[in-house]
Parts: structure tokens; C-alpha cells; sequence
């Protein structure tokens, strides 16, 4: 962004409007459809938000509803359903974090180490493959797959025990369910994951590996004191931008992977707002709740980006 | 560009390091041959469980005999899926509109993208922040739902196409992609007397066929896969999407299998169909995304360094 030569800049600059629009004035018209878009639907519904400190009314105009200060808010922190829904968002999320973050830098370490290169491709394509199901047809392999009566894995393990009646309840026991739920995600995008540190890993210059293989540095002592650090600003961006999502909740994974006996603990934000809101008609009171989750996104966010530039990284704002 | 000519460094690297390589590190490389073989076969295994059902006999299904490799080979049920008028309505239906949605959102983000990599542009950081705030900040479902409410647009075809039109994400790397091309290209048609339109036409957009294959990527599968806006807006079932079609044939045998588990309940029928249906599903982007692999690593990696 920042190396362009700035002379027509300048010139630009000390134009009239009148040359300035004749030569440059097509790129408002480009841009007018992307304005409008941006201005009705991103925009435009912000205006709803108020309805999170209004009266559960939408049939009247929204500025003739009364107001209602935090009441929403109160409400919703006071109901068993949104905490336990906040409760299974977060301990999902911090799962996710630490076990999901680091799978793509650990897949990546490994394919950089891989010195087949037609392999390597290879392998590479297969990876990616996850990324492009949707959580839909995960949730049907996966029950394929993990199944108590008919799941792959449990029919092998019936055979190899011999005992018909030892299953793992992978989807059916709340706690493994949740382990399962975390695997699964892993299983999508870690593939997909070390695209980018892949990228960041040829930029590391070759020098310092020669000079750590002239030290006799072995493989792991390589990996340790170079690969990793090279890897380090581009590790603190993805967690940056994944710390805005620490009360984030997807709505396709956990609607698709969710069934009747593990709803204690699938239930997520995302899908409570849906049942209450969209379902519901608890419009004022879903909207606070989104709002709520919006505002600490933002302050998630926010807040990583300025730790990581006081430690002297580069953020992403 | 000059992530290849990285690529080439270190693989010349990698050549003058295998010189002086001992038999233990040779050992080092079959095993994390090995170990990534391991994890090509966790990847495809679901799949191939799903492919080898949908192949199979629905009776040796049933009873729990088919792993990996069909059992009682047959047709079946690919061929009733393509007598089923439902299932083929939907999934033409979804391909049409995956078509239409990916090209209106490419034709969108690069009349968004184009105009902001210009820095003549008066007021453009204003416009810039406008739309990056939006990735930071959403007004959230609800609103959202009642924007399409006000509109009249639930229940149509539209609520699936216009809001998801522009992604900022994709957005930004069709800018970045952008930025990489020379600006003595441009000024050069600028001096020829071309307008910002001709220049983008003849001169950006040739060169930027890479990241627009990625970005019609993502945005297609992004369609293709997608059901949630399907569910919050779409009642009526001739417009559901695919997936949305699949969420209910698929939920449909979750609740029956807990059923069968809690001993009521006949065990589902049309398992290998089912199965036929998210092979259906699958193939089209398994037979698209291997070819444009070289395009999206390219595309993710701007989106990555510029985002």
C-alpha cells in the first residue's frame, strides 16, 4: 500500500473539481452500486439495534416504540437458557483456540519438512479437501463415522473388542460430544490453515538454515530456533483476528451438528438468538443479546491489537 | 512474482542441504512421509465410508457390513436420486444460483475494490473505513431478518443473492491484487487517453484472472454451501438451496437413528440414497478446487499479507 510513486498524488491534489470529475469522476460511478450496497445492507439495519433498548414491538414504526432502557440486557442475563448458551459458547471457543489454533502451524511445520516434492502437492490437495464441504455434509459423514450402533469407528472397535455393547458415545454423550464438535473443525480447516503459514515459511531466508545446519542443529533444534521464529508475526495476526472471536458463534456448525441429546451443551449464541428471535418473536430481546455480541467483539479485538503492538508486533488495524 | 522466485530459493536451498544430509535425517524424511500419509488417509476416510454406502447394497448397508469399499456394487440409488424430481430441481436450482450470485459478487467487489486502489480518489479513505467497519461491527441477525422483513424480500430468490453480494474479505484481496499490478501500466493508458473504466477493462482485469478465479471460488462455494440465510429467510421449499434440502433429509435420519437407539422406530430406509445425495453435493467443488489450487494459495496469501 504504502509504495506507490506519489507524484500524480500530488497533482490530483491541486486539481479543480471541474478536471477531477471528468478525469477520475467514472470511479464514483463504479462505486455507487458497492456504496449502496454497503449503506442498505450493512448500514441501513443498524437502526434496529435500538430495538434492543425498546419495546418487543415491530408492527409500529421503530421511532414511535417506547424506549426501555437496559431491561433486554437485565432480562437476558437473568435467564438460564442465554447463560447457559453464553457458558457453551466460550468453553467451546477457548477449545477451539487451544486445540484448534495451533493445528495448522503444527500441519505446516510438517509439510515444510517434507522433502517429496510431488508428494507434497499431493498431500497438500487432500488437505484442502475438508475445507470445502459444508458443515452439512460433515454432520452426515460424521455420523456415518461416529455413530454408537452403526458409526464406522464403533464397528471396528466392536470387532476389535468383541463386546457389541462398549461404544464410544461420540455424539451422544454431552462431553464427547464436545471433543468431537472441536476434533471435526479441526478436521476442516487446519488443511486450509497452513496455506498461510506456508506462504510466511518461504519467506524465511535460506541463510539461516544453512547457518543452523553449519551449527549442526538438527531437525528439531532448526524448526525450533527458525522456522518457528519466522513464523511468530504472522502467528500473532490469525490469533488477533481469532481473539474477535472468542464469543463469536458460527450458526451452520453447531445447528448441523447438534441433535436431541446433546442440546445442554450445543446450544450456542448463534443458535439461541434463531430459536428466540427468528422463531420466537423475542425480537428485542435476541437483538440485545446480538448486540452484546457484537460490542465485545469489538472490544476483543481492539484490545489484542493494542497488546500486540506494545509488545512490538505489528497488529492488524 | 517474487513469492516464486522465493519458492525457487529455497528449494535450491533444500538441494545444496541435501548434500550434506546424514542417513538419520533420510530415515527423518520417510517418516514424516509416513506420518503425512496418515493424515491424507483421516481426510478422506469419511468420504470414502460415504462413497462406499452410496455404492453398496441397501441391505448389506443396513447390516453394518460396508467400510471402505462398496459391497453388492450397484447404481441404485444415484438412479433414484435422478428419477427424483425434488432432488434434481434442487440441485439445479442451487447451480444456477450458485452462477448467478458468484458472478454478480465479482462483478460488485471489483467495482468496490478498482476505485479504492486509486489514491487520487477524493474522499476515498472515508469510503475505505466505511466499509472495513462493517467486518468489525455487524447490527447482527435480528436486524438483519427485519431489513429483509422491510423489504419484502423474505421468501424470495433475492434474500439469497444481495445480502452475501460483497465480501470485505475477498474484497480486500481483489484490492491487494491490485495494488501488485505497476502503476506505469495505468498511467501509460491514463497518457493514451484511456478512462479509469477502459483501464480496468483492458488492462487490470486481463491481469488479474488468478485472483478472480480464487474470489469465484470462494464466493461459489461460499453459495453452494451455504444454508443459514436459506433458513432465517426461506420458507418456501422450491427455493431452498441444496444443503438446506440435505439439512432436512439428513436431520430427518439423526432423529430416527436416536429413535432406533431408544428401541422404537424402524431403522431409516433410502440410507444409500441419502448417502448418493451428499455425494451429489460434494462432487462438483471436488472436481473444480484441485485445478485452482495454484490460484488460491496465491490469493489466500495477499488476502493474509494486506489484510
Amino acid at each position: 500500500m504504502s509504495n506507490k510513486t506519489s507524484a500524480p498524488q500530488v497533482k490530483a491534489g491541486k486539481m479543480s473539481w471541474k478536471i477531477y470529475l471528468r478525469r477520475y469522476g467514472t470511479l464514483y460511478l463504479l462505486l455507487l452500486l458497492p456504496i449502496i450496497f454497503f449503506l442498505v445492507f450493512r448500514y441501513y439495519p443498524m437502526q434496529w439495534i435500538a430495538l434492543a433498548f425498546k419495546k418487543n414491538n415491530i408492527i409500529q414504526p421503530l421511532w414511535q416504540v417506547d424506549w426501555v432502557g437496559f431491561q433486554w440486557f437485565q432480562r437476558a442475563f437473568q435467564t438460564k437458557a442465554f447463560l447457559n448458551s453464553l457458558k457453551n459458547t466460550i468453553t467451546l471457543n477457548l477449545m477451539d483456540l487451544v486445540c484448534g489454533f495451533p493445528a495448522p502451524i503444527l500441519l505446516a511445520l510438517l509439510l515444510n519438512e517434507l522433502t517429496f516434492k510431488r508428494f507434497k502437492k499431493l498431500t497438500q490437495t487432500v488437505l484442502y479437501l475438508p475445507h470445502f464441504l459444508s458443515w452439512i455434509i460433515i454432520s452426515g459423514l460424521a455420523t456415518r463415522l461416529l455413530a454408537d450402533n452403526d458409526g464406522l469407528l464403533n464397528m471396528v472397535f466392536k470387532q476389535m473388542t468383541g463386546n457389541s455393547q462398549s461404544v464410544i458415545p461420540f455424539l451422544s454423550n454431552p462431553s464427547y460430544w464436545r471433543w468431537t464438535y472441536i476434533v471435526l473443525g479441526i478436521w476442516k480447516e487446519a488443511g486450509w490453515g497452513t496455506i498461510i503459514y506456508l506462504a510466511a515459511l518461504t519467506n524465511i531466508s535460506p541463510e539461516l538454515y544453512e547457518a543452523a545446519a553449519v551449527d549442526g542443529a538438527g531437525r528439531f533444534r532448526r524448526i525450533w530456533h527458525v522456522t518457528l521464529p519466522g513464523l511468530r508475526p504472522t502467528i500473532i495476526t490469525l490469533l488477533i483476528m481469532r481473539m474477535g472471536y472468542i464469543l463469536g458463534s458460527e450458526f451452520d456448525r453447531p445447528l448441523a451438528m447438534s441433535n436431541k441429546l446433546v442440546t445442554d451443551v450445543s446450544q450456542l449464541i448463534s443458535i439461541y438468538v434463531y430459536e428466540q428471535g427468528i422463531q420466537g418473536l423475542k425480537y428485542s430481546l435476541t437483538t440485545a443479546v446480538g448486540l452484546f455480541q457484537s460490542v465485545v467483539a469489538v472490544i476483543f479485538i481492539v484490545a489484542t491489537n493494542s497488546l500486540a503492538k506494545r509488545m512490538g508486533e505489528r497488529g492488524i488495524m | 512474482m517474487s513469492v516464486i522466485s522465493e519458492a525457487n530459493r529455497t528449494k535450491n536451498m533444500k538441494q545444496s542441504d541435501g548434500m550434506i544430509r546424514s542417513s538419520s535425517t533420510r530415515m527423518g524424511d520417510w517418516i514424516i512421509a509416513l506420518i503425512c500419509l496418515l493424515v491424507m488417509f483421516v481426510c478422506l476416510l469419511p468420504m470414502l465410508n460415504v462413497l462406499a454406502r452410496s455404492l453398496s447394497d441397501a441391505d448389506k448397508v443396513m447390516r453394518n457390513e460396508v467400510f471402505l469399499w462398496p459391497k453388492g456394487w450397484n447404481l441404485i440409488a444415484y438412479r433414484t436420486i435422478l428419477g427424483n424430481a425434488k432432488y434434481i430441481h434442487s440441485i439445479w436450482y442451487t447451480a444456477v444460483l450458485t452462477v448467478g450470485c458468484t458472478l454478480l459478487s465479482l462483478f460488485m467487489t471489483i467495482c468496490c475494490a478498482y476505485p479504492l486502489t486509486y489514491d487520487q480518489l477524493r474522499g476515498g479513505k472515508v469510503i475505505n473505513a466505511l466499509i472495513l467497519f462493517t467486518m468489525y461491527f455487524s447490527a447482527g441477525t435480528i436486524p438483519h431478518y427485519l431489513l429483509m422483513r422491510n423489504l419484502n424480500m423474505l421468501d424470495t430468490v433475492w434474500c439469497l443473492v444481495i445480502p452475501s453480494c460483497i465480501s470485505v474479505y475477498n474484497m480486500i484481496v481483489m484490492r491487494s491484487f491490485f495494488y501488485g499490478i505497476p502503476e506505469s501500466l495505468r498511467e501509460a493508458a491514463e497518457i493514451d487517453g484511456a478512462g479509469p473504466i477502459r483501464t480496468l477493462v483492458q488492462i487490470y482485469l486481463p491481469l488479474s484472472l488468478p485472483v478472480i478465479a480464487t474470489l469465484a471460488l470462494f464466493y461459489a462455494v461460499g453459495r453452494w454451501n451455504g444454508f443459514s440465510d436459506a433458513l432465517l429467510y426461506v420458507k418456501k421449499e422450491e427455493l431452498f438451496p441444496i444443503q438446506l434440502y440435505l439439512y432436512y433429509v439428513l436431520q430427518n435420519s439423526t432423529q430416527q437413528e436416536i429413535a432406533t437407539q431408544e428401541g422404537f422406530a424402524t431403522p431409516g430406509l433410502g440410507e444409500t440414497v441419502k448417502m448418493a445425495t451428499v455425494m451429489f453435493a460434494t462432487v462438483p467443488i471436488l472436481l473444480v478446487y484441485p485445478w485452482l489450487q495454484r490460484y488460491f494459495i496465491a490469493g489466500m496469501t495477499i488476502g493474509a499479507v494486506k489484510g
